[in-house]
């Protein structure tokens, strides 16, 4: 007797839930595996990551700061998938969204009412503009966006450092590479006895449900799915092809940079170094993990938000280093490319 | 010309191979795994793996040779892992190519904490070639090397005979156009595939440990520093072929060399830091021109899983 795989049709809505539950539940004994053999108890560790993180007044306000930008990355990063565009450029769409406010808040020499909007629309420009040239360079030329998005998060970064140790430098940061702190009229209010800006929480749920009516209730929504799922049926129909692929990147762009700005304005106050921890970069797994929906999105940000907090968490309480969530991340979404197998074949028992 | 100027010369070209040489070596192992068809985007996470158990190996026997064959069996090992998804499971490799370089990184982190600035006593060290070493300037550049460098640059060679002049090379390169037809010549796609994916990790393997043990001795957190995406992008540049990669590597290397040597002139690391990215945007723009389109050398198959029809 012999177990051959066989191609399914259309896997059902469960068997896809099922496959993203079992990849986030089997990542635990691994890395319980991986905790084992670095000497630290894997039971205790898990506790004191998930207990402080899910079990505590903070630890859920905190999981909530870092899910925000996860979320709007995330939800983003859903149309691109669903169009077919492998995005990895949401971590620079990010950053230079952060950059945009940073010129509204410090140098444009607009007044207080009109900042902090005119902040979201540059910001939210500036990652769409800056997401939609591996859009056009995809569409017009055929270069792959993978690597495109990929040498773009790393021009951003550079501009961000240039800026912050450059020209931008704050005047009373004593060399700190940053810039100086915002005015309080360009910066975000946040819930008292938390560091979660309201607007950005309002902003975040608000995301979820736009773009799932984008998505699954309007024409351009419509189209977009159509071109992810069969480009030549897309073809064939008379869509435009190339405007779609580049409205999908502007809008996960537009996306990524509402998170840059959120976390300027509402968290740092200023731009320095490190205002992402890699938001951008890790929202692939919520993306992937929601089966390109945004609602589940949702869950999937808040668990990998936890994971953000819980890791500085033991690094604290544990000693162990900030990178064991890239260990969890890891294992996760590897599980999570995986399980795409049950989801495609089928295993048949042949004698 | 005067001697202080050609020695300034002398010494930026073999900085600029010093530096290179990880990015070459991580490069011509991508080579090979994209030829077969097969992305690895997690390099950077093979390169910190390497890197640590590099180090590690060679701070416990002082043997750097030992560190280095670590070096690229740890990251062999991880490679594998992706081969088995790509291969296998037929998932999708960008999202597999990531959490590698998640989990390197990742594992890397945890695993290397107790080595954290520790000093390495029997680091890679340059071996002059006698004679060969008196030449001008190709002497100091080029002779005044360590082991390390001199191995990946006949490794390069020694791959760009293989891939373009030998029946495995073919093998390779049928599997990464048109895995069917390879299939139908009695090519196991699934044999080469594994096969280049652990090549390709273990050749990143050595380039991580080649930092941590020559480049910069020594092991932190995050020492490779983003080389593991350059070298991706590399592969790109340098249009899958290895000789190629090797003038692409010192160039880009040249690039990071610069940045010690221009920083005192004003002008900002960052600067020079982002070029290598910006290049290999506007090498794949001027590259994908049709006229050029018939010698790029990119896998047809590049990405996309095997499944034989039945």
């Amino acid at each position: 007797m012999k177990v051959k795989f066989e191609r399914r049709g259309a896997a059902s809505a469960r068997l896809v839930a099922l496959s993203r539950f079992l990849s986030v539940l089997l990542a635990f004994p691994i890395t319980s595996i991986v905790f084992l053999a670095y000497g630290t108890n894997p039971v205790k560790a898990l506790v004191e990551i998930f207990g402080n993180v899910f079990g505590s007044w903070f630890g859920i306000c905190e999981t909530l700061v870092k899910s925000i930008p996860l979320i709007l990355c995330g939800v983003g990063l859903t149309v691109a998938y669903k169009a077919g565009i492998i995005s990895i450029g949401a971590e620079g769409q990010l950053l230079v969204g952060a950059i945009a406010a940073t010129w509204v808040a410090i140098y444009s020499g607009v007044s207080s009412p009109l900042v902090l909007p005119l902040m979201f629309i540059l910001g939210g420009a500036a990652g769409a503009a800056y997401a939609a040239l591996p859009g056009i360079l995809r569409a017009k030329l055929g270069l792959s966006e993978i690597i495109i998005t990929l040498m773009l998060n790393y021009v951003a970064q550079n501009l961000l450092v240039w800026l912050v140790t450059g020209p931008w430098k704050g005047k009373g940061e004593w060399g700190f590479p940053q810039t100086d702190k915002f005015p309080d009229y360009a910066t975000l209010q946040a819930i008292p006895g938390t560091r979660i800006p309201y607007v950005m929480l309002t902003m975040a749920l608000l995301s979820i449900a736009v773009l799932y009516f984008l998505l699954f209730r309007t024409k351009l929504g419509y189209e977009i799915r159509v071109l992810g799922d069969n480009p030549d049926a897309a073809k064939f129909a008379g869509m435009k092809i190339t405007r779609l692929i580049i409205a999908s990147m502007m809008i996960s762009g537009f996306m990524a940079g509402l998170a840059g700005v959120g976390e300027v304005a509402g968290i740092q106050q200023r731009l320095k170094r490190g205002i992402s921890p890699g938001y951008g970069f890790t929202a692939i797994i919520p993306a992937w993990l929601s089966n390109l929906n945004p609602i589940f999105v949702l869950p999937a940000s808040i668990l990998v938000g936890g994971l953000f907090v819980g890791g500085d968490i033991i690094q604290i309480s544990l000693r162990l280093p900030f990178g064991v969530v890239n260990v969890f991340n890891g294992t996760i979404l590897i599980l999570l490319a995986s399980s795409e197998f049950l989801v495609k074949y089928r295993p048949v028992l042949r004698t | 010309m005067s001697s202080p100027v050609l020695n300034i010369i002398a010494s930026a070209i073999s900085d600029s191979i010093r530096a290179g040489t990880p990015l070459l070596l991580a490069t011509l192992g991508e080579v090979y795994t994209e030829k077969s068809g097969v992305v690895n985007l997690g390099i950077e996470g093979l390169m910190s793996v390497g890197a640590l158990a590099g180090f590690a190996i060679t701070l416990q026997t002082g043997n750097y040779a030992l560190g280095l064959i670590f070096a690229a069996l740890s990251a062999a090992l991880l490679s594998s892992i992706h081969a088995f998804v790509c291969v296998h499971l037929r998932s999708n490799q960008t999202i597999s190519g990531l959490a590698l370089a998640m989990l390197g990184m990742g594992l890397s982190s945890l695993f290397g904490k107790p080595y954290v600035g520790l000093p390495l006593k029997n680091n890679i060290r340059p071996i002059s070639v006698p004679i060969l070493e008196n030449i001008p300037l190709i002497g100091p550049t080029l002779f005044r090397q360590d082991v390390v460098v001199y191995v990946s640059i006949m490794l390069a060679i020694a791959l760009w005979f293989t891939l373009f002049h030998t029946r495995y090379g073919i093998s390779i390169r049928a599997v990464g156009e048109n895995p069917a037809s390879a299939d139908s010549l009695g090519i196991s796609v699934s044999i080469v595939r594994y096969f280049c994916t652990v090549l390709g990790g273990s050749l990143a393997g050595m380039a991580g440990a080649y930092i941590s043990l020559g480049y910069t001795p020594g092991w932190n957190e995050n020492i490779t520093v983003g080389r593991g995406w350059i070298a991706v992008a590399l592969t790109v540049f340098t249009f899958w072929n290895p000789l190629r990669s090797l003038v692409g590597a010192y160039l880009f290397g040249g690039i990071e060399a610069m940045q010690f040597r221009l920083q005192p002139m004003g002008i900002p690391p960052s600067m020079l830091t982002m070029l290598p990215y910006i290049a290999t945007i506007l090498a794949l723009m001027v590259g994908t021109r049709s006229r050029f389109r018939k010698r790029l050398g990119a896998p047809k198959a590049l990405g996309v899983p095997y499944e034989r029809e039945e």
